[in-house]
């Protein structure tokens, strides 16, 4: 419906009191189209996955859940993936310290860099941390030498949720260390703080929120994660088998109710550890305005 | 003329000198649960230069975006020029706006910009492109801009952006001028010498033209008559010297300058305030008043004459002026004197009296 | 560069003046990129001329992979265009207007970044597979979508489309509709407004989002492995393909396909910094992926 056509027509408005009138055309339109795309793409497929695995029965669902390897899975997944996220934390923080603070050359080929993970196609990465990892591999070997086993064990997916998620929390750290005022760590300084305490009691607690919500991008991403892992995993049943390999797995034997349950089961674990990061960022949130 | 009269009652087109040409009546517009516009009623009369005049959140841009067609009401309204103007389109209405962060198109020279709504005309009545060129180069003259044609508005600066958009929204040949804020975003010095020079320009125009402010010198300076909104209401609409010698309510006085105020009583064509009395304002209501007058009018007399008691606590000169405050009834005053009306020996707790010189009384408010 | 320049010549932009520490801190952020994240890059090229440049060759000229590259061509040049009407689509109503149910459209729209890719695919199946919803419907009447190319390009659909929206709400949102409105009372149009006042203001940021949208549908793994069936020739996408090879030992092939794809990669990196730097205030403030 066009703008001219509202403003002919007084009562037009009123049908849709759920839309402040706007002189803006092409609201009908756009709401048309943006509703649609998202029904078909977003909310049918949704609506099966929500609805599906309970073709078993809720017993059966449970059964599902409840099979070792389902469960091993999912702690496997879920478990590397929070170990990911918090050696994450570190290590974002130090590039993002000193891709904000430091002045070196090719500080902007390292910044660009950062996204490297993204850029990335996840099957490129997985089989280039593999080849690295591998027995024979160039870091892989060296570790082998010591009695470590890197790729095909927990210790290998470790290493490529790690590689995946670093981008997240550099790339929420970074524009809150550029706008942190200078004005607040001098007047720190002038307070008689040393650097050290500088950095902890000031910088850090204002590098909060934007911290955890850099590592919960970083896990929510790595539970997911198939292709830089699903090569390097080794997919031993019960031992070094991701959930979305389940999920595969589970399909190939045409076991859809079960791919479901599985599907769903991520999908609800991954929104409540969301919604429960969020409430901790709120809540520091809070605490540093106060 | 009477006091306390409705606010349109000095609008009957019968005292003007040109035809009316813009009618709102009744007007009203809500956002969500906020009243923005409660039952406006105004008019302006051709070539007429008119401001909406109000603090922020009275719906003086409301208004005027309704007036431009960006806003729909949810009742009332608008004729200009006889025509029911709600029922044009906005891109049909012909209006020239001014927006108060100017809007200018940051992807197109000064040029471009001036042109667009030539360009955007049906190919029918579309102007030939050196016809444009030649109405840019006529536009560019008249705000002063010649030779920035090439520029793009990031290479402005504020004042220069203003005129920009106000030779974009005179190519169109607007029926009717609107600025919202037009100096808002200006320093007070642009401010100043922008203000006379629009001044000029709506003459030579000569284009109904509707501006908002918020600044009430602004508005007293530079339009034909000025229109006092106050939460979504008209409170009054009159030329600058009606408004600001004969404030309709409390607020349009308190809005209009700096304002002192006494509660005191008229009874029998007799005002008193405190320990003085005089004789009541024509037209003055009954009973308990509330009693404003403006600190710069007001006669200092010695304790034996006529006036509110009155002690000095501090005197600072202002250059002509001296600012003298004085304890009146238990409130503090800041009161202006200048010449020989500045007190002989006045320090502060010197004893006197003071008498305004041209009160106004309005019916008592409980409030504070 | 050596490491001892970029040692001595690193310094604190800040007040704190700790040279030392900042060289120590310089050096610790160059080893964890160089061996977490350039060290995976640099074997993909080394591993596919591991043999030389004329396997190599061999490996891309191969009737398979020209197959694949030109699968992935076609779904992404399906998936992208689709998504950049929707995400402006998407951005219009919803940076330019105020209604109710907005930030349920929001959350909608953020979804896909939470979900696993194999989910993204795994939803298809249960729709359009041979136990699908509509499965049956769909064998009855000769229609494949799962393992074929119309399965591809939905769950690429599915995993990419967030990428223009996300790129051009914050900045819509951020422009106002100032420009819109001051277009339309000189006498503009609906479509003249759109195409001559709103699009030019936002061409970067729609390039950027077209840009990362392009880069991650080309690059799509989990959920086309889940829809393809990896049926060789047919719906083996250049990740796939990359996958195949790998399975079968053939590791040069599979590096040679990796390669191919870390150069989009790098590409897209290299066109998405230049727009960051040269275009900084009309890309969103948020880059988050």
């Amino acid at each position: 419906m066009t703008a001219q056509a509202i403003l002919a027509s007084p009562t037009k408005a009123r049908r849709r009191p759920w839309v402040q009138h706007s002189i803006l055309p092409g609201f009908g339109l756009s709401l048309g189209i943006t509703l649609a795309y998202l029904g078909v793409i977003v909310v049918l497929p949704l609506v099966a996955l929500a609805i599906r695995p309970w073709e078993l029965g809720p017993a059966g669902v449970f059964h599902a859940l409840a099979a070792p390897r389902v469960l091993a899975a999912l702690k496997l997944s879920f478990g590397l993936s929070a170990l990911a996220a918090l050696l994450n934390a570190p290590l974002g923080v130090l590039l993002a310290w000193t891709l904000t603070r430091y002045q070196f050359p090719g500080r902007r080929i390292l910044d660009a860099l950062v996204d490297l993970p993204f850029a990335l196609p996840t099957a490129v990465a997985g089989i280039a941390l593999t080849a690295i990892y591998a027995p024979n591999g160039a870091l892989g070997a060296l570790a082998a030498k010591v009695g470590i086993k890197t790729a095909y064990s927990p210790l290998g997916i470790f290493i490529a949720l790690v590689f995946i998620g670093l981008p997240f929390v550099v790339r929420s750290l970074q524009p809150v260390l550029q706008e942190l005022d200078h004005e607040v760590e001098e007047a720190a300084t002038t307070l008689g703080a040393n650097s050290l305490q500088r950095a902890v009691r000031v910088i850090l607690p204002a590098l909060g929120p934007s911290l955890i919500s850099g590592i919960s991008l970083a896990f929510a991403r790595a539970v997911g994660e198939y292709g830089s892992v699903v090569f390097i995993a080794g997919n031993l049943p019960g031992k070094t088998e991701i959930a979305p390999l389940l999920i595969v797995i589970k399909l190939e034997s045409y076991d859809y109710a079960g791919a479901a349950a599985v599907g769903l089961a991520m999908v609800a674990i991954s929104f409540g550890s969301l919604v429960a990061i969020n409430g901790l960022q709120l809540m520091l949130a809070r605490r540093g305005r106060a | 003329m009477p006091e306390n009269s409705l606010p349109t009652a000095d609008t009957d087109p019968a005292k003007g000198a040109s035809p009316l040409s813009l009618e709102i009546s009744g007007v009203s517009k809500s956002f969500g649960r906020f009243p923005a516009l409660n039952g406006v009623s105004l008019q302006a009369r051709d070539k007429e230069f008119l401001a909406l005049l109000g603090p922020s959140g009275s719906g003086k841009t409301t208004l005027l975006r309704v007036l431009a067609g960006l806003e729909r009401p949810d009742a009332g309204e608008v004729r200009f020029d006889g025509e029911d103007f709600l029922s044009i389109p906005v891109r049909r209405r012909k209006v020239g706006m001014v927006f108060q962060h100017y809007a200018l198109f940051r992807h197109m020279t000064v040029a471009q910009n001036i042109a667009f709504g030539l360009s955007v005309r049906p190919r029918r009545e579309r102007p030939s492109k050196s016809d444009v060129a030649d109405r840019v180069a006529d536009l560019l003259k008249l705000v002063q801009l010649e030779g920035l044609g090439g520029r793009f508005p990031a290479q402005l600066s504020g004042g220069q952006r203003q005129r920009v958009a106000l030779a974009r929204a005179l190519a169109i040949e607007p029926r009717m001028l609107l600025l919202d804020e037009p100096f808002g975003a200006l320093d007070a010095q642009v401010r100043r010498e922008l203000r006379r020079w629009l001044r000029d320009l709506h003459d030579r125009a000569g284009v109904t033209t509707v501006f908002v402010t918020h600044d009430q010198e602004e508005a007293l300076d530079l339009a034909d008559r000025v229109a006092i909104l106050k939460d979504g209401t008209l409170r009054q609409l009159g030329t600058p010297n009606e408004v600001y010698e004969n404030p309709a309510d409390p607020f349009v006085y308190d809005f209009l300058g700096a304002a002192c105020r006494l509660p005191g009583v008229v009874e029998d064509g007799r005002l008193t305030v405190a320990d003085w009395e005089t004789k009541a304002p024509k037209d003055a209501p009954q009973g308990r008043v509330d009693v404003f007058f403006r600190p710069n009018e007001v006669m200092f007399a010695p304790l034996d004459g006529a006036g509110l008691a009155a002690e000095v606590t501090a005197v600072a000169a202002r250059g002509p002026d001296v600012r003298i405050e004085c304890l009146i009834e238990g409130k503090t005053f800041e009161l202006e004197a200048r010449g020989p009306g500045i007190p002989s020996g006045v320090a502060p707790g010197l004893s006197l009296r003071v008498k305004p010189l041209r009160p106004k009384v309005y019916p008592a408010r409980v409030d504070a | 560069m050596t490491a001892a320049t970029t040692a001595s010549a690193a310094r604190p932009i800040s007040s704190v003046r700790l040279p030392g520490l900042a060289i120590l801190l310089v050096l610790a952020s160059a080893a964890v990129m160089a061996g977490l994240v350039l060290l995976p890059l640099f074997v993909v090229f080394h591993d596919a001329f591991a043999k030389g440049v004329g396997k190599y060759l061999d490996s891309i000229r191969d009737p398979d992979a020209i197959s694949a590259i030109k699968l992935t061509l076609l779904v992404a040049s399906i998936a992208v265009p689709l998504n950049a009407v929707f995400g402006v689509a998407a951005a219009w109503c919803i940076a330019k207007f105020e209604f109710r149910g907005k930030s349920a459209l929001l959350t909608l729209i953020d979804l896909p970044f939470s979900m696993s890719p194999v989910v993204s695919g795994l939803v298809w199946v249960l729709l359009f597979g041979a136990q699908g919803w509509f499965g049956t419907w769909l064998i009855d009447h000769d229609v494949k979508i799962i393992f074929a190319t119309t399965g591809l390009v939905l769950a690429t659909i599915l995993v990419t489309f967030p990428f223009v929206a996300r790129e051009l709400i914050p900045l819509m949102q951020d422009q106002g509709a100032d420009e819109e409105s001051a277009a339309l009372t000189l006498g503009a149009g609906g479509f003249t407004t759109f195409f001559r006042i709103t699009l030019p203001n936002i061409r970067w940021a729609l390039l950027y989002g077209v840009l990362l949208c392009n880069a991650r549908a080309m690059g799509e793994f989990g959920a086309v492995s889940v829809v393809s069936g990896h049926i060789r020739g047919l719906t083996t996408t250049l990740p796939l393909h990359v996958e195949v090879l790998y399975n079968d030992y053939d590791f040069v092939g599979a590096f040679a396909a990796a390669s191919l794809l870390a150069s989009l990669g790098l590409i897209t990196l290299v066109l998405k910094t230049g727009l960051e730097w040269r275009h900084a205030g009309e890309l969103a403030a948020n880059r988050r992926h």
